[in-house]
């Protein structure tokens, strides 16, 4: 397997303090690697946006993080934490090393200014010795990367269809060639047809500039298709993480088959589109032990009162995934 | 370019209205109180200021309404607004003259550095919740719900005295002609001061108060979270990504409440005596000038008007999405 | 009756007392909350209360009357006239006493004059949409840029010897058209809300749809555009009144500084004259403007006081709550490996 390059370790965050605190991403140990697209999956509410912001100390006001680490490792020099980082540290690291594209980004874009010195005023923020004219020929490249003609650069905001100002997006988000890119369901307010372009568009850079990417979205059917691994968060925990296509062959997690089986196969023999009855726990409520018990179909009787926690399963191809469910007891548990 | 005429054809409409007003409003008046005015006055009137007179106020039985609004139009066109009894027998227009420069002077100026200052001071405490900034709020509170003239009275009260740096009333020293001079100027700023701190200190809190709020509501965009994402310098996602959006609903603002500034700060100049149109609005007041009163309340629109007209220039040149299409 | 100087800590709350969350009981910390959010409209109320209480009973209970003349001229505060005297030797305190009604019934017609056309023009504007939105809207803006004081002046000059009634009716025709432009702009959003189009699409008349579906959610921006325009009322009837151009047969705070301006207090120091009238009209408006804050915080949550914005990590240090930077509590010193950690299994009982 390849080197990692983020490694996030019992990473828990809540909204809020102390007796009302809300913890939406909990004990989360999840490895991205060189060069790989790792999906992350999970209903609406589990904790997908506030792992990626928690992750990037992005997330406002009540968002703490309350404990864990995100180990970075550069291309070159020492790997260190970047919750540990200084202000001034974060603010280097931030977009040169790990870039986001965020959910809805719609708004993303400062509406006041054109998108030329949106893309340009990061390389003024991390690359000062450039000059006007270099930087303005790298914005125009990575617009061109993107399929966006050079002359746009001078357009506003509002003058780009929801899909330019996407494009526009990750265009700005590859500009540093940073190593990490997070995408929370970047292509979610577009048509299919735009979704898969702009996708393809990206694995395609991806192969080409080699940055790794965490890809955030409800939709298993375009993980199972664009990524190498997935993990599946329920409730604010990763519930499962194994290589895509043995997740789409043969999810363990009573969850992850709920959701595989809510959307129709891509390939081969018609499954039955079941979905998952019941709906997302309260956060703030939290069923005691297993969080996915109420709704499990399978749920036996450790389930209700230990949590299970998230290692390598029993099974004959438990080399390479984990899962957390009292059905496959860790034997080697992540973290 | 559209949005720019349409803005210019609104206030074309909202002077025509004005006008239009200040037409009607002087027909409720009672006749008598003008009646016995220019019967005080009859041998000294031309017949030319009776007939202007007669035009303002409706006092001629044989003309329709009709004709009289036409001539009463003809009239403000020639920049004919009648005579004033105060001031007799100066022309109305000649004594708002003298007075509007320095009202325009203290309010304009004021105005400005209120706005500015205030929007500064909104980005900090926008920006820096919760840090000592925050204390400006409940002072800010105070100081917008106390009328403007009040502060000048206390302000008069503790600063200013016969000993004083700060004259207490006047707009220069009483033996000085006004002139550009380096007598004169200095001791006309030396005599704004007061008036302008007033003024300053009255106006200076709403812009804080409205500044802020928008700060922390344009915190929580989208694009601000990506301006940190990007790792750019707290300055520059501060003010390009923060103020630079938030000013928008405060220049819009300003327009809007100028209005209410300068009818606040006419009553400043009465505290202070000072030469303006709103000291020489008391004067008319006290001697039922009307045609002074009227003349300077169509004045004072005509300038907020220009004012909001400059402040629509401001945004248009700020806001790219009315620039280019709407 | 003097200034609130505990607003300072409604407006910034959870400083001193809250810095230190761990340590604290939560149960406490959560009720403190509660307190604190209310604190601002609950003293705003309560203050408002008094001066309606004034209001009511100020004539009865004033020692003296207030136009009633005496021999203590131009005296300064004493246990006979707590607010000192005037030239002729009045009680101040019971002008001010006096007074409050008058301050009080104005500010509040014109306030409901103002807001009742407001909603009517407003709500028409913006659910109607059309031609009569564009009228309706024409007419708003011209109002709205046409400066009122001035305006209001010379009505009222107009009008020779203004009573209460006929000031209120006065302010209120002039100063309904900021309300106006809110309200249609929060109607023609809420008229593209669903359960709005669908009592369109249900057939419910017009009149149904704008009384129990758009009126109950205009309600917070009803409410704030009230008080608003009874500050503005308030302030406008007291500069009418000190300009001296409103009937002098009553008293209100601007009679009282009409009066201490034309008779030079100034000069004779007297400064129980003039500083009462304000600071009683500084205290209402303080009021109402936290009444309306605490409107505007329940309505727009983003505008709460942050509440605590300083926290302390495991390791002591203090931080700040603040967007981009999201604060981390505790991570200890990182072991910079690039190998996995390994731990022992652990199985966390349920809480
Ligand atoms: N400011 C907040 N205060 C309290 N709870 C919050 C806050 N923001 C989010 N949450 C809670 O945290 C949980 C996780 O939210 P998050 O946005 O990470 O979900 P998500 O997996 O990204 O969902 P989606 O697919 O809809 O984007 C949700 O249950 C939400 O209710
Ligand atoms: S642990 Fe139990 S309840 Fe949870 S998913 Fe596995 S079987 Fe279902
Ligand atoms: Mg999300």
């Amino acid at each position: 397997m390849a080197e990692p390059v983020l490694e996030i370790r019992n990473l828990n965050v809540d909204y809020g303090l102390g007796d009302r605190a809300v913890h939406a991403v909990r004990d989360v140990n999840l490895t991205l690697h060189r060069g790989e697209v790792l999906g992350l999956a999970g209903e609406s509410g589990s904790g997908k946006s506030t792992l990626a912001y928690g992750l990037t100390r992005l997330l406002a006001p009540p968002g703490v993080i309350t404990g864990g680490q995100v180990i970075y490792h550069p291309a070159q020099g020492s790997s260190y934490d970047v919750l540990a980082l200084s202000d001034n540290g974060l603010r280097e690291w931030r977009w040169a090393e790990t870039a986001i594209v965020f959910q809805g980004a719609m708004n993303s874009l400062n509406p006041v200014h054109k998108i030329s010195t949106q893309l340009m005023d990061v390389l003024k923020a991390h690359e000062p010795n450039m000059s006007a004219h270099s930087r303005a020929a790298r914005a125009r490249e990575m617009l061109k990367l993107v399929g966006i003609s050079a002359d746009r650069m001078d357009a506003y905001p509002h003058q780009l269809s929801g899909g330019m100002r996407q494009r526009v997006m990750i265009g700005m988000a590859l500009i540093l060639q940073p190593q990490v890119v997070i995408m929370d369901e970047p292509t979610t307010a577009l048509d299919v047809v735009m979704q898969r372009q702009i996708l393809g568009q990206l694995i395609e850079l991806r192969e080409r500039l080699g940055f790794s990417v965490i890809f955030i979205t409800h939709d298993l059917s375009l993980l199972v298709e664009f990524s190498n691994r997935i993990a599946i968060m329920y409730g604010g925990r990763i519930v499962e993480e194994a290589p895509a296509n043995t997740i789409y062959r043969d999810a363990l997690h009573p969850y992850s088959k709920g959701l595989l089986s809510s959307f129709p196969a891509l390939r081969g023999p018609r499954r039955e589109l079941t979905g998952i009855p019941g709906s997302p726990p309260d956060l703030a409520g939290m069923p005691a032990g297993c969080s996915f018990h109420p709704r499990c179909p399978k749920a036996f009787e450790p389930c209700g009162s230990a949590i299970p926690v998230l290692g390598r399963p029993d099974t004959p191809d438990g080399a390479g995934r984990s899962v957390a469910c009292w059905l496959h007891p860790a034997e080697q548990p992540v973290g | 370019m559209k949005y720019f005429l349409q803005r210019i054809g609104f206030y074309v409409f909202t002077a025509w209205a004005a006008i239009t007003l200040n037409f009607f409003i002087p027909r409720m008046v009672p006749g008598d109180p003008v009646q016995s005015l220019i019967a005080k006055y009859k041998g000294q009137l031309s017949t030319d200021a009776m007939q202007s007179l007669y035009i303002l106020f409706g006092l001629d039985q044989h003309k329709s309404m009709w004709a009289e609004y036409v001539d009463y139009w003809k009239q403000i066109f020639h920049g004919d607004l009648g005579l004033s009894f105060t001031f007799f027998p100066a022309p109305v227009s000649q004594v708002i003259s003298q007075a509007l420069p320095w009202t325009l002077l203290l309010v304009g100026i004021t105005t400005i550095i209120s706005f500015l200052l205030g929007t500064s001071l909104g980005v900090v405490a926008g920006w820096r919740r919760g840090s000592w900034t925050d204390g400006l709020l409940p002072v800010t509170t105070f100081f917008s719900s106390v009328p403007y003239f009040w502060l000048g009275i206390i302000a008069i009260y503790l600063l200013a005295g016969p000993d004083s740096f700060f004259p207490s009333s006047g707009g220069f020293d009483s033996g000085l002609v006004p002139a550009w001079d380096q007598y004169f100027i200095p001791s006309a700023i030396q005599h704004s001061l007061l008036p302008a701190l007033t003024i300053l200190i009255s106006s200076v809190s709403g812009w804080i108060l409205s500044m802020r709020n928008m700060m922390v509501t344009v915190a929580s965009e989208d694009y601000i979270t990506v301006a940190h994402a990007k790792g750019l310098s707290e300055r520059r996602v501060a003010l390009s990504y923060a103020a630079r959006n938030a000013l928008l609903p405060n220049v819009s603002g300003f327009a809007l409440s100028l209005g209410f500034i300068v009818g606040g700060t006419l009553l400043v100049e009465i505290v202070f005596s000072y030469p303006g149109l709103g000291f020489t609005l008391l004067q008319a007041l006290g001697a039922r000038d009307y045609p002074l009163m009227q003349g300077i309340f169509l004045i004072i629109t005509i300038a907020v008007l220009v004012a909001n007209l400059l402040a629509d220039i401001a945004y248009l040149l700020l806001d790219p999405r009315t620039r280019k299409d709407g | 009756m003097t200034i609130p100087t505990s607003s300072i800590e409604q407006v910034i709350p959870g400083q001193g007392a809250m810095a230190q969350p761990s340590a604290k009981p939560a149960k406490a910390k959560r009720q403190r909350f509660l307190f604190v959010r209310n604190t601002k409209a609950a003293t705003g109320l309560v203050v408002l209360g008094v001066y309606v209480l004034l209001a009511i009973i100020g004539p009865w209970i004033a020692p003296y009357d207030p136009s009633g003349r005496s021999n203590d001229l131009v005296q300064g505060p004493s246990a006979a006239h707590w607010f000192g005297t005037t030239h002729l030797g009045q009680d101040i305190f019971s002008q001010i006493l006096v007074g409050t009604r008058s301050v009080m019934y104005v500010g509040f017609l014109a306030g409901l004059i103002a807001t009742t056309l407001s909603v009517l023009i407003g709500v028409t504007a913006g659910y109607l949409g059309g031609k009569t939105d564009d009228s309706l809207s024409a007419l708003t803006n011209v109002i709205l840029v046409i400066p009122a004081i001035p305006l209001m002046i010379i009505i009222t000059s107009v009008l020779n010897n203004a009573s209460d009634t006929l000031i209120a009716v006065v302010i209120g025709l002039t100063s309904w058209s900021w309300n106006a432009r809110v309200l249609r702009a929060q109607t023609l959003s809420l008229r593209r809300r669903d359960f709005v189009e669908a009592s369109r699409a249900s057939g419910e008349t017009t009149w149904r749809i704008v009384i129990f579906e758009l009126l109950p959610n205009l309600t917070a921006v009803i409410a704030s555009g009230l008080v608003g325009t009874v500050i503005y009322a308030v302030l406008s009837e007291i500069t009418l009144a000190f300009i001296g151009i409103t009937s002098n047969d009553g008293w209100n705070w601007g009679t009282i500084l009409f009066w201490a301006q034309g008779q030079q207090a100034l000069g004779q120091h007297a400064w129980w004259w003039f500083v009462p009238a304000g600071l009683a009209i500084a205290c209402l408006g303080t009021a109402l403007s936290l009444i309306n804050f605490g409107i505007d915080e329940f309505v727009s949550p983003r505008l709460r006081s942050a509440g605590k914005t300083k926290l302390k990590t495991a390791a002591g240090h203090t931080v700040r709550m603040r967007i981009g930077f999201t604060p981390v509590l505790e991570n200890s010193a990182a072991p910079h490996t690039h190998a996995r950690v390994i731990s022992t299994p652990v199985m966390r009982e349920a809480k």
